[in-house]
């Protein structure tokens, strides 16, 4: 009896092993994360969405009890937080004036804006070996393996599994997580490092002194996975003497997140073609501009797309600053929907558009 | 075996009680260790097998890791079940603590090995705390057992 016990229990552990294996849960292949997850996932969510609900709704009673409770002190606070934030208005709209003209000097193309989809977390796994994230959205929403994920106060982590109905987050604090960081203050690379704790490292530091106590830390954007610029957390030292992040997205439960539909550079020059392509084809450029362009000075734009737009011998700041609108625009302006001077500028561009290139 | 994925199921909503998260014990390692000290069986080393896979994959750990941490632990217990069996209550507790120590040191060395990094200590140390409180769940169980099988009378 007890060495058919033994035996069941080898083969058990042989199979165990087997699969420990094979297994490839952080890639961004959709093929690795396996049927077998995405069965789990999509079983998972509605069950356990059904089972978040009572807290969900508790929580929301409380909060609606607490909002009527200290109704009063909440408009005082608001309403300084409104009288600085006016002034802070008033720097922002300078510094995008500022911010339009050097993009308009430079040529600058950036990125167009990311598209999104909002979510509700469903379950949460907090254990020392893994820390994911089941989210109610999944194919359906175009979502795939890689996206970003944002809660209201910044970086939770990213997609590494999805199937209908269900995507499953790695979330920063995993230990197979890797995030390229920047500091915000010193423009310092940084790896950030889960390993199962609340607060992750910040491996691979170069420079003397790149980060201090208190540092802002934003996503840099190498190696083309996450956009640059989302904000991860704050640097802290650690009792073990190393730096660590306090993720931002910690301020708060993370309920809803938005997923962001990003999934490299490559997409954004895609969207940037696309958004080109729709437009009316520009008239041929008259005999004269090609007989002006070759003798025209080296300050040309590095872009040909929408390098048309960006001549250098226009008065850049002769743009009102009242007249820009609220919401941020795309980056990439109409091209050249209109006709080409009589005199073009000497710094005009080839009017034959080159392969689009992304310039961040 | 039910009760205890169900009971994963309740502890992985995302509820967060005064700001503090729940906490997240490992209710697999009571029949784990239950089914060991009652008696060997063949059906009770894949039962816990599949109570890992199914962890793992509502976790979103590496396949097999909890299924062959349990196992780990599983086959520790069975080979010590001669010194375990009719003892005081306390013992068996500390007993009960040491099985749930190698399930999470085999956690934290198949990690390393599987993600080549290591995972926060005081993450494993809050678990393995939270998962040696369920030691009354596995007691009933012996007892019951026990109680059931006229063996023992």
């Amino acid at each position: 009896m007890a060495w058919t016990a033994a035996v069941a229990l080898i083969v058990a552990v042989v199979v165990a092993v087997a699969l420990l294996l094979s297994d490839r849960r952080e890639t961004f292949q959709s093929e690795a994360y396996g049927v077998t997850r995405q069965v789990g996932d999509a079983v998972a969510a509605p069950v356990s969405g059904a089972l978040a609900a009572p807290g969900r709704w508790t929580g929301l009673g409380m909060e609606n009890l607490r909002d009527y409770l200290f109704a009063v002190s909440e408009n005082r606070r608001l309403k300084a937080e409104l009288k600085e934030a006016r002034q802070w208005r008033d720097v922002a709209i300078a510094l995008r004036d500022t911010n339009d003209r050097y993009k308009s000097l430079l040529g600058l193309k950036t990125e167009p804006p990311i598209p999104m989809v909002a979510a509700r977390t469903v379950s949460d796994s907090r254990g020392p070996f893994a820390n994911t994230r089941l989210a109610n959205a999944g194919v359906e929403k175009n979502i795939q393996p890689g996206n970003p994920v944002m809660s209201e106060s910044g970086l939770v982590g990213r997609v590494i599994g999805v199937t209908r109905g269900a995507s499953r987050i790695l979330l920063l604090t995993d230990i197979a997580s890797r995030t390229p960081v920047m500091i915000d203050r010193t423009n310092a690379r940084a790896i950030l490092t889960g390993d199962g704790g609340p607060n992750p490292k910040l491996d691979y530091l170069r420079g003397k002194d790149p980060v201090k106590q208190g540092d802002r830390v934003l996503t840099s954007g190498d190696g083309g996975v996450l956009p640059r610029g989302l904000p991860v957390g704050v640097a802290v030292k650690g009792l073990d003497g190393r730096w660590r992040v306090i993720l931002a997205s910690d301020a708060a439960p993370i309920d809803f997140v938005r997923i962001l539909l990003f999934q490299d550079f490559s997409q954004l020059a895609k969207a940037q073609q696309e958004e080109l392509d729709k437009m009316p084809v520009p008239p041929p450029a008259s005999p004269v501009a090609s007989l002006v362009t070759p003798g025209a000075p080296a300050a040309k734009p590095p872009t040909t797309i929408t390098a048309t737009v960006t001549s250098p011998a226009k008065p850049p700041a002769a743009k009102p600053v009242a007249a820009k609108p609220a919401t941020p625009k795309p980056a990439v302006k109409p091209a050249a929907p209109k006709p080409a001077p009589a005199t073009p500028p000497a710094t005009a561009p080839p009017p034959q558009a080159a392969a689009p290139e992304v310039p961040f | 075996m039910l009760q205890c994925l169900g009971w994963t199921l309740l502890f992985g909503i995302p509820l967060r009680v005064f700001s503090l998260q729940l906490p997240e014990p490992v209710f697999c390692m009571v029949p784990a260790f239950a089914w060991a000290v009652i008696r060997p069986s063949i059906i009770a080393p894949f039962g816990v097998l599949l109570m890992g896979l199914i962890l793992d994959i509502f976790w979103g750990s590496p396949i097999g890791l909890w299924a062959l941490s349990l196992l780990t632990a599983y086959g520790v217990v069975l080979l010590c079940r001669n010194w375990m069996v009719g003892q005081s209550r306390p013992m068996m507790w500390a007993w009960f603590a040491a099985a749930c120590g190698i399930a999470s040191l085999a956690g934290f060395l198949f990690t390393r090995l599987d993600a080549r990094a290591s995972p926060s200590l005081i993450a494993v140390f809050w678990q393995f705390l939270a998962t040696i409180l369920l030691y009354p769940f596995a007691h009933r169980l012996i007892d019951r057992f026990e109680d059931a099988d006229v063996r023992f009378r």
